[in-house]
C-alpha cells in the first residue's frame, strides 16, 4: 500500500508515531464523543423498541454493554496501540502479507458500503418530511415508491460527489456540528418524555415515578414488531458491546489510539459510548415508542391488527425527529447521516482502490458511493440494521484476534510474530485460514447451533485465537526448521 | 472577536437545549420549543465555524468512517 492509498489516510502511515506527534487526553474525548453520535443512532434506538425491549433490559443492558466496549478499547486495543504505534493496516501487512491485507480491505470496503447505505437511508427519510412521498415500512424489503428511490438517489449522489472530492470540508462540518447534535439528541429524549407524561396522564414526583413510566409505558417489553428479533437484556448488552467490535476487538482503532500518550486514554471512548450509545439511543427509541403509543398500539393484539392492516408505523428518523423538534430535528437527521456516511464512503473507496491501485481515487469513490446508494434504496438494510451491525463486527473480528495473539503470545507459544515480514511472503496462510475458518464456524453456529448472530462473535474470537496459534505453529514449522 | 463568537456559540447551544428542558417542565409549548431550537441551530452554525475546528489534528478531530 502506498501512502496515498492507505485506507486510513493521515500521517505516519508506515512508521511509529513519534513523540512530538502524540496527543493529549482531550483530543480523544472530543473525537470519540463526536464520532459515536452518528446517523445510525437514530435508527438503532427505534429498532430496540421494534425489538420489544423492556426498560430494565435496555437501560441496564446499555450501561453494562457500553462499559464492556470501553474496557475492550482500554485493555485490548490501546495497550497494543501505544506499544507498536502503527496503523492497523501496517501491522496487518507485517503479520498477514500485502495480498491478504488487500482481501481484508475488500471485505472492509464492502461492509463500509452497506453501512454508508444505511446512513444514506437515514438522511433520505428527512427528505420525505418535505416531499411527502410514500416512505418504506418496517417489513419492506424492496423500495416502495418512486419518490423514495429519487430521494435516496439525490442524497446518495450528493454524499458520493462530496466524498469523491475529498472530505476535509465535511470533516470540519462534522466537528462543528458535534456539540449541537448532542444537544438535539438530548432534546429528542426530553421532548418525548414530556409527551409520554402527557399522553399517559402520570405525574412524575420521584425517580420511582420516572422508572414506573419507563417500565410500564415507554419500554413495555412484550412481543417484537413483525420481522424483528426479540431483544432481551443479553441482546442489548452484547449489541452495545459488539456494535463497534471492528474498532476495538477488531483493532481498527489501533490507527487512532497510536497517537495517545498513555494507554489509559482509551477510557475516552466512554464519552462516545455514553453520549452516543446510551443517551442518543434511548432518546431516539423514545421517539418511536411515543409514535406507537400515540397511534394506540399499546398491546400485542393492537400491533398485530395494525400489521395485518398494513398500518404499522415504521421507525423513520426524519419524520420522528420532525415531530419532536421541528426543522432543527430534521437538520440533525440530515447532518448526522451525511457527516457519517461521507467518511465511510471515502474510506470504503480507499479500501477498494487498494485492490485496484491504478484506478483514480475519484472514480473509485464515486463507484463506491453508487453501490452504497443502491444498497440504501432497499429499506431492509436499515430495518435490519441491528443484524447487519452484528454481522459487520463478526466479519472483521477474527483479524483482531490474529493481531492480539501475534502481538502478545506468538513467541511464548513457539512461533514467529510478524511472520509475513520476516519470511518475505505476501500471503500468510495461517492468518488467512484463521479468518475464513473462524467465520465459517460462526456462520455454522448461527445456522445450526441456534446461537444468534448478536452473541456468536464472543466464542468466535476464541476460535480465531486458537486457530491462529494452531496454523502458525503448523505452517511455520518447516520454515523454522530450515533456518535452524 | 473570538471571545464574542464563542459566547454567541454557547448561547446558541443553550438555546438549542433549554426549550426542550422548558417543554419538559411544562413551561413552553411544543411549537415555541421547535422555533427556538431552530433559532439556536442557525446561530450555532453561523457563529461556530469562525472559531471552532480551524486546525485539524492528525486523528484529533477527524471522523475515520465506519463508526456507529
Amino acid at each position: 500500500m502506498s501512502e496515498e492509498t492507505s485506507p486510513m489516510g493521515g500521517e505516519f502511515e508506515r512508521q511509529p508515531v513519534p513523540k512530538r506527534a502524540r496527543l493529549g487526553f482531550k483530543s480523544f474525548v472530543g473525537m470519540y464523543a463526536g464520532e459515536h453520535c452518528a446517523g445510525t443512532e437514530l435508527m438503532i434506538g427505534p429498532l430496540f423498541v421494534a425489538a420489544g425491549v423492556a426498560a430494565f433490559d435496555v437501560v441496564v443492558g446499555l450501561i453494562v454493554g457500553n462499559a464492556l466496549a470501553v474496557l475492550s478499547w482500554m485493555f485490548m486495543t490501546a495497550p497494543i496501540a501505544v506499544r507498536a504505534r502503527e496503523t492497523l493496516y501496517f501491522q496487518l501487512e507485517r503479520i498477514c502479507g500485502r495480498r491478504l491485507v488487500t482481501i481484508y480491505n475488500l471485505a472492509n470496503g464492502i461492509m463500509f458500503c452497506f453501512l454508508a447505505g444505511a446512513m444514506i437511508t437515514v438522511s433520505a427519510t428527512a427528505v420525505g418530511v418535505w416531499f411527502r412521498f410514500p416512505m418504506p415500512g418496517l417489513t419492506d424489503f424492496y423500495p416502495n415508491s418512486t419518490g423514495w428511490v429519487l430521494a435516496v438517489l439525490v442524497v446518495g449522489a450528493l454524499i458520493s460527489v462530496v466524498a469523491a472530492a475529498g472530505y476535509s470540508m465535511v470533516s470540519r462540518v462534522a466537528n462543528i456540528a458535534a456539540p449541537w447534535m448532542v444537544m438535539v439528541f438530548l432534546a429528542f429524549g426530553l421532548v418525548a418524555l414530556r409527551q409520554f407524561i402527557d399522553i399517559s396522564g402520570v405525574s412524575i414526583q420521584s425517580p420511582r415515578d420516572l422508572w414506573h413510566l419507563a417500565d410500564q409505558v415507554i419500554w413495555r417489553g412484550g412481543e417484537p414488531l413483525p420481522g424483528q428479533t426479540k431483544f432481551t437484556f443479553w441482546h442489548v448488552m452484547f449489541f452495545a458491546w459488539f456494535c463497534n467490535m471492528a474498532m476495538h476487538i477488531g483493532m481498527s482503532d489501533l490507527t487512532v489510539l497510536r497517537f495517545a500518550r498513555r494507554s489509559w486514554y482509551a477510557v475516552a471512548s466512554a464519552a462516545g459510548m455514553y453520549v452516543g450509545h446510551f443517551m442518543a439511543w434511548l432518546s431516539a427509541s423514545m421517539l418511536f415508542a411515543y409514535q406507537l403509543r400515540a397511534a394506540g398500539l399499546t398491546s400485542d393484539a393492537a400491533i398485530t391488527a395494525a400489521a395485518t392492516a398494513g398500518e404499522l408505523p415504521a421507525p423513520l428518523p426524519g419524520p420522528l425527529a420532525y415531530e419532536a423538534c421541528g426543522l432543527a430535528g430534521v437538520l440533525c437527521v440530515i447532518i448526522a447521516g451525511w457527516t457519517t456516511a461521507n467518511p465511510t464512503i471515502y474510506r470504503a473507496g480507499l479500501a477498494f482502490q487498494a485492490v485496484v491501485p491504478r484506478s483514480s481515487r475519484f472514480t473509485v469513490t464515486l463507484f463506491t458511493g453508487a453501490l452504497a446508494t443502491i444498497a440504501a434504496m432497499f429499506p431492509a438494510l436499515a430495518m435490519k440494521l441491528l443484524d447487519f451491525v452484528a454481522l459487520y463486527g463478526m466479519v472483521l473480528m477474527p483479524m483482531g484476534a490474529v493481531i492480539f495473539i501475534d502481538f502478545w503470545l506468538a513467541r511464548r507459544l513457539g512461533f514467529q510474530d510478524n511472520y509475513a515480514q520476516r519470511a518475505g511472503i505476501t500471503f500468510n496462510w495461517a492468518a488467512g485460514l484463521t479468518w475464513w475458518i473462524a467465520l465459517a464456524v460462526c456462520i455454522l453456529l448461527v445456522r445450526y447451533a441456534g446461537i444468534e448472530i448478536f452473541f456468536v462473535s464472543l466464542p468466535g474470537w476464541f476460535v480465531a485465537a486458537f486457530l491462529y496459534v494452531l496454523f502458525s505453529r503448523w505452517l511455520q514449522r518447516p520454515v523454522m526448521n530450515s533456518l535452524r | 472577536m473570538r471571545i464574542f463568537l464563542q459566547i454567541t456559540s454557547w448561547v446558541a447551544l443553550v438555546a438549542t437545549i433549554l426549550p426542550a428542558v422548558l417543554f419538559l417542565a411544562n413551561a413552553l409549548d411544543l411549537n415555541q420549543t421547535k422555533w427556538i431550537m431552530l433559532a439556536g441551530t442557525l446561530v450555532w452554525f453561523a457563529a461556530t465555524p469562525w472559531w471552532m475546528g480551524r486546525k485539524v489534528q492528525p486523528v484529533g478531530n477527524e471522523r475515520t468512517g465506519g463508526q456507529m
